[in-house]
């Protein structure tokens, strides 16, 4: 169906977390390589980024935390978008994540963790062949 | 996706439509944006809801910069004050060179997320086809069924698609600042021209009283003497200030509608060009389906040349499988 052209991406930053010049640089990214790219903001709670999410019916929601409580708030952002109806959401973490905390996000239903350097062409990618 | 998928989700998002849930409405939107062939399905699933439509449409447009999201915002803060449910659709440019696009402006909007009696679509103009985008206004007519009081289009003032949309709504503002004053100029002719109301935002900064008297001069310039008025009203979004006289204004317009009877001219003149537009999209996708065809690349050579007619083509087209 023609609409898979078309992949939208609500990138967030929830929580306290007050460095937002990564998440507006992947928004960039993002929209260079075809995407649709919503941005709530900084300081967003699982509610809202959950009702955003819904609303713009986006393909992938990528969370940008860089303030170490990755782990909590992706709880939070999960179950908040199972109460959306959205139980099936992609999932994306990009930020700074130790490597021993990626499995922790996995089981949580996070699809991928993007630490600190990844490159934009994968995340694009990566991104891609998840919502086919 | 398999084909299962998509028709699951096509009821799933009818069915949570008619039962005015709002993730209904977000899955329809993807829907008919995506396909103007799946929206005349949609359409015609939904009929009924579309006789609804006490909904006031009210466009908003202007130079990039201008605050049209802040006042979108602000705007809805005092229709929520009012207990009124708002829909609101903010657009922005698809990138021609990726063909993706930041959609940026519900930042601005920020206090309305949890409000169960807003609803905020970001949505991209995505080209179309012959500059035309059909889908913007497919969005607006879902969004009306659904059943909102008010429906705020926030889009940016120059192309042809943001002209489109404007010749869509019931209201249009043109929101201006101050140390924009040369675009007057340079905005699209007719977005002036269609204006109903006229706000100069960031009021509090210099050239914002020359911008009123310009804006008021113009409108007596106006060779034809419309029978309303449009206003020019001072606001600084960011501040709330000017947005109760802005929706009064807006109201006010819309009884004038009403009781003019204009309401019912620009219905008629928006259905034609809506016609219009449908048989252009579709008249372009067949040419761009069969231009490869040497019979009818020929016909198309002697059109332009003047050696036949256009009804001959047509009728080529038409009888193209």
């Amino acid at each position: 169906m023609g609409h898979s052209r078309h992949i939208r991406v609500l990138v967030a930053k929830p929580g306290l977390d007050g460095h937002d010049r990564g998440a507006k640089v992947i928004v960039q990214a993002l929209r260079d390589a075809g995407m649709e790219v919503i941005y709530t903001g900084l300081h967003q709670t699982p509610k809202q980024i959950a009702r955003v999410a819904m609303q713009e019916d986006v393909n992938v929601v990528g969370l940008s935390i860089l303030s170490g409580a990755h782990e909590a708030l992706c709880q939070m952002v999960m179950d908040e978008l199972r109460a959306e109806g959205l139980e099936n959401m992609v999932v994306v973490v990009g930020g700074t994540i130790p490597a021993a905390d990626v499995p922790k996000l996995q089981a949580i239903g996070v699809k991928e963790v993007f630490g600190a350097g990844s490159r934009f062409e994968d995340i694009a990618q990566s991104i891609s062949a998840h919502v086919q | 996706m398999g084909n299962n998928d998509a028709t699951d989700r096509i009821e799933a998002g009818i069915q949570e439509f008619k039962a005015r849930k709002e993730r209904g409405l977000a899955k329809l939107i993807t829907l008919v944006e995506a396909s103007p062939e799946l929206g005349n399905s949609i359409f015609s699933r939904i009929g009924e809801s579309l006789a609804r439509s006490e909904c006031h449409v009210i466009g908003f447009t202007g130079p990039p910069g201008a605050g049209k999201s802040t006042l979108v915002n602000a705007v809805t803060a005092v229709l929520r004050g009012g207990g009124h449910r708002v829909g609101i659709i903010a657009v922005d440019p698809t990138s021609p060179f990726s063909g993706g696009a930041m959609l940026g402006d519900r930042i601005r909007m920020e206090r309305h997320y949890l409000d169960a009696g807003v609803f905020i679509r970001s949505l991209a103009t995505r080209g179309g086809v012959g500059g035309l985008s059909p889908a913007t206004k497919d969005v607006l007519r879902l969004m009306r069924a659904f059943g909102f009081d008010y429906l705020l289009v926030e889009t940016v003032g120059v192309g042809q698609t943001e002209l489109d949309v404007m010749m869509a709504v019931d209201t249009v503002v043109v929101v201006l600042v101050p140390e924009a004053g040369d675009s007057i100029q340079t905005m699209k002719a007719g977005l002036m021209e269609i204006g109903d109301l006229f706000v100069v935002n960031k009021a509090d900064r210099p050239g914002s009283d020359e911008l009123r008297s310009s804006l008021r001069a113009m409108q007596g310039l106006a060779a034809k003497r419309r029978p309303w008025e449009p206003p020019v009203i001072a606001t600084q979004a960011d501040q709330d200030i000017g947005s109760d006289e802005l929706v009064n204004a807006i109201d006010h317009h819309a009884e004038h509608l009403r009781q003019t009877g204009e309401l019912e001219v620009r219905r008629s003149l928006r259905e034609e060009r809506e016609l219009l537009d449908l048989v252009s999209v579709h008249l372009i996708n067949r040419w761009n389906a069969l231009k490869d065809r040497p019979e009818l690349a020929e016909l198309a050579s002697q059109v332009v040349s003047r050696r036949i007619g256009v009804d001959r083509f047509l009728k080529a087209i038409a009888e193209s499988a």
